[in-house]
């Protein structure tokens, strides 16, 4: 067997093909490539382009995302902004009516102390108008009593103290109608 | 079987005799009896195992791109490696992404077919580089000539073909009586020549390297001398070692296929040199 395969060797050249060998190889060749074609390379091409289109669609997601929270931000520091903008409108109205009512209050205070004064002074000139005239109803008794004391029984003549009293009268009447207080005094 | 066994390890066993027994591997080693007969036609190992790489390729294929997942798991992942390798380094690189994904299931199918059948050339048990025999290699580069010149008479007619690949651009003159027949000879006539040669050339002297050692060191160890033993010993330390080299050799010629085919395609689609 040895003897008859070593005589087959030297007889064939390696670069000599041998034609059942061509054949095969292009019909195993012919069955990998269609098969490879129909089965695996849609399959892969698939996955890929799925890969892909999930990427892209990743992508565009998260810059949906980032669009959204952008406007939140911006939404949300402009919210902050008028918060604070209203706290310091606030603030100072707050201020403006505090200054008001501080003046309002002085006003009213002052108001009220002057009323008190006027008041005060009303009463006062009441009181002293009562004593005037209470004085000068008393002031007329006791200067007649006095009078007829000092005068004594020279008055007892009829003629005599109508005449005095009269004149008196007279003179105080003058009196009264230049000062009021001049007869007291 | 025990025929073919006796005979890819056929050295040794003639070594045995002695120092003058060892036969060289050579040519020889590549013709393998055929394992079994079908209506007359010899099955050879070869044969089994091309046939068996266009199942293992579809197995594992339709098995990573099945089902596929958004986020792969790893089978998916190791099948989307490779695939997208050749879709995007290979083809669209090359070819341009306005035509390329017709030519993906060629180039995808070529690449993991040669691939696979370079690396039954240091799988154990398997241990044989189907494109190692010529006439596997030979309708490959046939369809990849096919298929280069097919497209670019697609895209430029048979005659504007012709001249897109013979005639270099703003070439004018007596130059072109010398210049047409050597671009033709190069573009269109040596091509599928040096794709075959290539590939054939290198896993068929890498294999025969590493049939080399591992006999060589066999035959040297069971010399009986000393020796010959520690030399056997390196040999067969060395034989391992081109192991890996033939492992990137394997990789980097179904590469360089592939690459070549897809270089020659992009440029007959392509406008102007």
């Amino acid at each position: 067997m040895f003897t008859v395969v070593q005589a087959a060797e030297e007889a064939h050249n390696p670069l000599l093909p041998v034609v059942s060998e061509i054949v095969l190889a292009l019909i195993v060749f012919a069955i990998l490539f269609f098969a490879i074609r129909k089965y695996v390379v849609p399959s892969f091409e698939k996955t890929f382009a799925e890969r892909t289109q999930a990427i892209e669609g990743g992508l565009s997601a998260a810059e949906t995302k980032q669009a959204e929270a952008d406007a939140k931000l911006a939404e949300l520091e402009k919210q902050l902004a008028d918060a604070r903008h209203e706290a310091a409108r606030i603030r100072e109205e707050a201020r403006e009516q505090g200054a008001q009512i501080v003046v309002e209050m002085r006003e009213q205070a002052q108001a009220e102390s002057s009323r008190i004064i006027e008041h005060g002074k009303t009463q006062i000139e009441a009181e002293r108008q009562q004593a005037v005239t209470s004085l000068r109803a008393e002031v007329g008794a006791l200067a007649t009593t006095l009078a007829g004391r000092i005068v004594g029984e020279s008055l007892d003549d009829e003629a005599r103290q109508s005449r005095v009293v009269e004149r008196f009268l007279a003179d105080l009447e003058s009196d009264g109608s230049t000062t009021t207080g001049s007869g007291v005094n | 079987m025990s025929v073919h066994v006796s005979l890819s390890e056929a050295t040794p066993v003639a070594a045995e005799g002695g120092d003058g027994g060892f036969i060289a591997p050579g040519p020889g080693s590549f013709e393998l009896p055929p394992v079994f007969e079908v209506a007359g036609f010899g099955v050879t190992k070869p044969m089994l195992l091309l046939i068996l790489s266009a199942v293992l390729i579809l197995a594992f294929t339709i098995a990573a791109s099945r089902n596929a997942q958004m986020v792969p798991g790893r089978l998916q992942f190791a099948g989307e490696t490779v695939y997208g390798f050749v879709r995007n380094t290979l083809a669209r690189d090359n070819i341009g992404s306005e035509h390329f994904m017709k030519f993906v299931p060629y180039l995808f199918s070529l690449f993991m077919f040669i691939l696979v059948n370079n690396y039954y050339g240091i799988f154990p048990f398997l241990q044989f580089p189907t494109m190692s025999r010529i006439g596997f290699v030979i309708p490959l580069a046939l369809m990849s000539w096919l298929i280069y010149v097919g497209a670019g008479m697609w895209k430029h007619g048979v005659f504007g073909y012709f001249k897109h690949a013979t005639m270099p651009s703003g070439v004018g003159g007596p130059i072109l009586i010398l210049l047409v027949p050597l671009e033709f000879f190069s573009n269109i006539l040596v091509r599928p020549v040096t794709l075959t040669l290539r590939l054939f050339g290198n896993m068929f002297a890498g294999h025969l390297l590493l049939i080399l050692f591992a006999t060589g060191g066999a035959a040297l160890l069971t010399s009986g001398n000393a020796l010959y033993a520690g030399v056997g010993i390196l040999s067969f330390a060395l034989g391992i070692g081109v192991s890996f080299l033939e492992m990137l050799v394997m990789f980097l010629q179904a590469y360089v296929f592939t690459l070549l085919s897809s270089m020659y395609i992009g440029e007959a689609l392509a406008d102007e040199h």
